[in-house]
C-alpha cells in the first residue's frame, strides 16, 4: 500500500514538474499537440475497453465524451467560482482548492457519463455486432440532439465561456491531461489483468463458453460500458476546459469513427497499440497539414486519408498495428522464453 | 383533417425516399448480413450524378419529363457501376473475415465517398436544378407539388419492378436462396459471387432512384447530404423486419410518416409541459430504433430466427 501511494505522489510529482517544464521547453503549437495526444490516448484506450478487450462493438463513444463534457463545463461555469471561495474550514487550502473543484466536476462529469454508458451498455445484453453498433450509434446522436436543445448550456450556438483549466489552479490543463491518460492506461492494463479482465476477455473470445463458465456476461459487458463511459467523460472534460468552448458539432459519431480509426490501428484488444496509435493518429493530420494546399477544394485530407488507411489496413492487416499483443510482447530486449497466449502481457 | 392529410401527403413523398433507399440496405443485410454503411453514399452520388447529368444535357435552362427520365437513368447506371466496384474492391476480400472487419470497412468506405465527395464535388451545398416545370395543384382541399407526386409515383414503380424481381425471376430466387442460406445455395449450385454483386447493384439502382427524388424535393445537396437520411433508410429497414423486402417499404414509410408528424405537432403542451418535438426528430428516429431491437429485434414483418450456437 506504501508503495502504492509512493508510486501515485511519484505520478502526480512527474505530472506536475512536466507541466511547469514542457512549456518552457516546447512551442505551443507542439504543447498543444502534446495535449491533444493525451486526450485522445485517453479516449482510444477507454473505447478498446468496450471494442477490443470485452469484444463488443460501440461507434457511440463521442456521446460519452458530450455529456461528461457538458456535465463537468456546466459545473464549473455555474457553480465553479462560488465552490473555489467557500472553501469550508478544515478543507484543503485556498492555493489548490480550485484543483479540488475541477477535479469535482470532472469526476462528476466522468460519473454522468459512466450513468450513460450503463443505459447503453443495457442493450448489448440482446445484441451484437453490427446491431449494437447502430444502437451505440443511435444513442450518440440522441444525446447530441438532446444537448443540443438545452438552451442553459447554448444549444446550437455553443457552450462558450468555459472556464480554462488554469483558472481554478496553478498548474496548466498538461497536468491533468497527462495525469488522466496515464491513469487511464494503468487502470486499463490492471483491469485486464484483473479476473473482471479474463472475464472481458472470455465474452470476447466465446460468450456461450464464457456463460456456461460461470461468466456473468451481463455484468461484465455493462462493466466494461460504464468504465469505457467513465473515461470518454473525464476527456470530454478536460477537452471542453482546455478549448473553453463546447459545441454539440464537436461531437458527431465522425468523432466516434476518428476514435474507432484509433483503436484499430492500434489493434483491438491491444491497449499500448491504442497509445501508439492515438498518438500517431494526432501527429499525422498536424504533419499532413500543409497538403491541404494542394488539394481541390483545399479540403482537409485527413478524413481521406484516415479512411482509406482504414479501409487498406482491413484489407490487409485486420489485427491492427499490434493485435492483440501489447507492447512489451513485441519488442525484443523484453520478449519473453515462454510466449504466452494473447494478452497476457502487463504483469511483467 | 386537410392539415392533416397534408402531412400525410409530405410524410408519404418522404417516407417514399426512405423506402427505396431502406430496400439496399435491406436486401444487402439479406445476402450478406452487413450493414452497408456506404450505401447512404451511394445516395448521394446519385444526387450529384444527377446533378451534373442534368446541367450536362442542359435541363437546367429547358425541362423536360424526358429529360428528367434521362438524367435518372444516368446516375442509376454510374450508380450501379459504383455499387458493383464497392462490393468487388472492398467487401470481396473479406467474405471469409470476421463479421466486425467487413463492417468497419463499410465505414472505412462510407467516410471516404463522403470526404473524397467533398474534395470531387466541393463542400459548398448546390443546388439541384428543377428538370422538369414545377406546378402547385391542389387535390380536394391538399395542396401539393407536381414533384411530389412524380416522386410517390416513381418510388411505387420501382418498388413494384423490385417486388417483381424478387418473386417473379430467376436471379430473385437465387437472391432469396443466398439470402435464406449461404452455404446451401452455393452447394445447390447458385453463382453466390454473381448474385451478390447483382444485389449490391440492385440496391445501388434505387439508391440512385432516391437521390435524385431527394434533390427535387429537396434542392440542396452536398457530400454529406447522404448520412442522415441513410441512418433513418436503415433505422426503417430495421423497424420492417431486416432481410424483408415488403418490410422496407412499410418501414420507410412509417419513418417518413413520424417525421412529418412530430414536425406537425410541434409546439406540443401537455399541461405546463411544452416540448418542440420538431427539433427532437432526429432523436425520435433513433429512439425507434432503440425500442424495436430491444423489444422486437425481429422488426414488424419479420420472423423471429432463434439463434443456434
Amino acid at each position: 500500500m506504501a508503495r502504492r501511494l509512493a508510486l501515485g505522489a511519484l505520478l502526480i510529482g512527474c505530472a506536475a514538474l512536466l507541466d511547469a517544464l514542457l512549456p518552457r521547453l516546447l512551442d505551443p503549437y507542439m504543447f498543444q499537440i502534446l495535449i491533444y495526444i493525451g486526450i485522445n490516448i485517453t479516449l482510444a484506450v477507454s473505447l478498446n475497453l468496450v471494442n477490443g478487450i470485452t469484444g463488443q462493438f460501440s461507434i457511440g463513444h463521442a456521446g460519452f465524451m458530450a455529456i461528461g463534457a457538458y456535465v463537468s463545463a456546466y459545473i464549473t461555469y455555474f457553480f465553479g467560482p462560488g465552490l473555489a471561495t467557500a472553501t469550508p474550514s478544515g478543507g484543503p487550502p485556498p492555493g489548490i482548492a480550485g484543483e479540488f473543484v475541477l477535479f469535482g466536476a470532472l469526476l462528476a462529469g466522468g460519473l454522468a457519463a459512466a450513468g450513460a454508458g450503463w443505459v447503453v451498455g443495457l442493450p448489448s445484453l440482446r445484441l451484437k455486432g453490427d446491431y449494437l453498433a447502430i444502437v451505440t450509434l443511435g444513442f450518440g446522436e440522441i444525446i447530441r440532439v438532446l444537448i443540443l436543445n438545452i438552451e442553459t448550456v447554448g444549444g446550437a450556438r455553443g457552450f462558450a465561456g468555459v472556464p480554462p483549466l488554469q483558472k481554478f489552479s496553478p498548474v496548466r490543463g498538461f497536468f491533468w491531461v497527462f495525469l488522466l491518460a496515464v491513469a487511464t492506461v494503468i487502470v486499463s492494463v490492471r483491469l485486464v489483468n484483473s479476473s473482471y479482465g479474463r472475464a472481458m476477455l472470455a465474452v470476447r473470445e466465446d460468450e456461450v463458453a464464457a456463460e456456461a463458465s460461470g461468466v456473468n456476461t451481463t455484468q461484465t459487458k455493462v462493466g466494461a460500458f460504464v468504465v469505457g463511459a467513465f473515461f470518454a467523460g473525464m476527456a470530454g472534460g478536460l477537452l471542453g476546459h482546455y478549448l473553453q468552448y463546447l459545441n454539440p458539432a464537436m461531437f458527431t459519431f465522425v468523432k466516434s469513427f476518428e476514435i474507432l480509426i484509433m483503436v484499430v490501428l492500434g489493434g483491438m484488444g491491444s491497449i499500448t497499440g491504442s497509445v501508439l496509435a492515438a498518438a500517431i493518429m494526432t501527429i499525422l493530420p498536424e504533419a499532413l497539414r500543409g497538403v491541404k494546399d494542394y488539394t481541390p477544394h483545399n479540403i482537409d485530407p485527413r478524413m481521406v486519408l484516415f479512411s482509406l488507411l482504414l479501409i487498406v489496413l482491413m484489407l490487409t492487416r485486420p489485427t491492427g498495428l499490434l493485435g492483440h499483443r501489447e507492447i512489451w510482447d513485441v519488442v525484443p530486449w523484453r520478449r519473453r522464453r515462454h510466449p504466452a497466449g494473447p494478452n497476457s502481457g502487463g504483469a511483467a | 383533417m386537410n392539415t392533416f392529410l397534408q402531412h400525410l401527403l409530405n410524410g408519404i413523398a418522404t417516407g417514399s425516399i426512405y423506402a427505396l433507399l431502406a430496400l439496399g440496405y435491406t436486401m444487402v443485410y439479406g445476402v450478406l448480413k452487413l450493414i452497408n454503411f456506404a450505401h447512404s453514399e451511394i445516395f448521394m452520388v446519385g444526387a450529384f450524378t444527377g446533378y451534373y447529368a442534368a446541367h450536362a444535357l442542359g435541363l437546367a435552362s429547358n425541362p423536360s419529363l424526358l429529360g428528367a427520365a434521362t438524367v435518372m437513368l444516368i446516375s442509376m447506371t454510374v450508380c450501379g457501376l459504383l455499387g458493383f466496384l464497392n462490393e468487388r474492391i472492398a467487401y470481396r476480400p473479406l467474405r471469409t473475415a470476421p463479421r466486425i472487419t467487413s463492417l468497419i470497412t463499410a465505414m472505412g468506405v462510407s467516410l471516404f465517398l463522403q470526404y473524397g465527395g467533398q474534395m470531387v464535388f466541393g463542400p459548398d451545398p448546390k443546388f439541384f436544378p428543377q428538370v422538369f416545370p414545377k406546378s402547385n395543384l391542389q387535390l380536394g382541399g391538399v395542396v401539393t407539388t407536381n414533384y411530389q407526386l412524380f416522386v410517390v409515383a416513381v418510388a411505387i414503380a420501382l418498388m413494384a419492378g423490385l417486388q417483381w424481381i424478387v418473386y417473379r425471376t430467376r436471379f430473385g430466387k437465387a437472391m432469396r436462396a443466398v439470402s435464406h442460406n449461404f452455404e446451401m445455395a452455393s452447394l445447390m449450385g447458385i453463382p453466390t459471387d454473381r448474385i451478390i454483386s447483382m444485389t449490391f447493384v440492385l440496391g445501388s439502382v434505387l439508391a440512385a432512384a432516391a437521390g435524385n427524388l431527394y434533390g427535387l424535393v429537396y434542392p440542396r445537396i452536398d457530400p454529406l447530404m447522404g448520412v442522415f437520411p441513410g441512418l433513418k433508410a436503415f433505422v426503417a429497414a430495421v423497424l420492417g423486419g431486416i432481410g424483408n423486402v415488403p418490410g422496407a417499404m412499410l418501414g420507410g414509410m412509417l419513418i417518413g410518416l413520424v417525421e412529418e408528424y412530430a414536425v406537425a405537432i410541434d409546439p406540443w403542451a401537455w399541461g405546463a409541459l411544452h416540448v418542440h418535438v420538431g427539433r427532437f426528430k432526429d432523436a425520435i428516429v433513433f429512439a425507434i430504433l432503440v425500442a424495436i431491437l430491444v423489444f422486437r429485434p425481429s422488426g414488424l414483418l419479420g420472423r423471429y430466427e432463434p439463434e443456434k450456437v
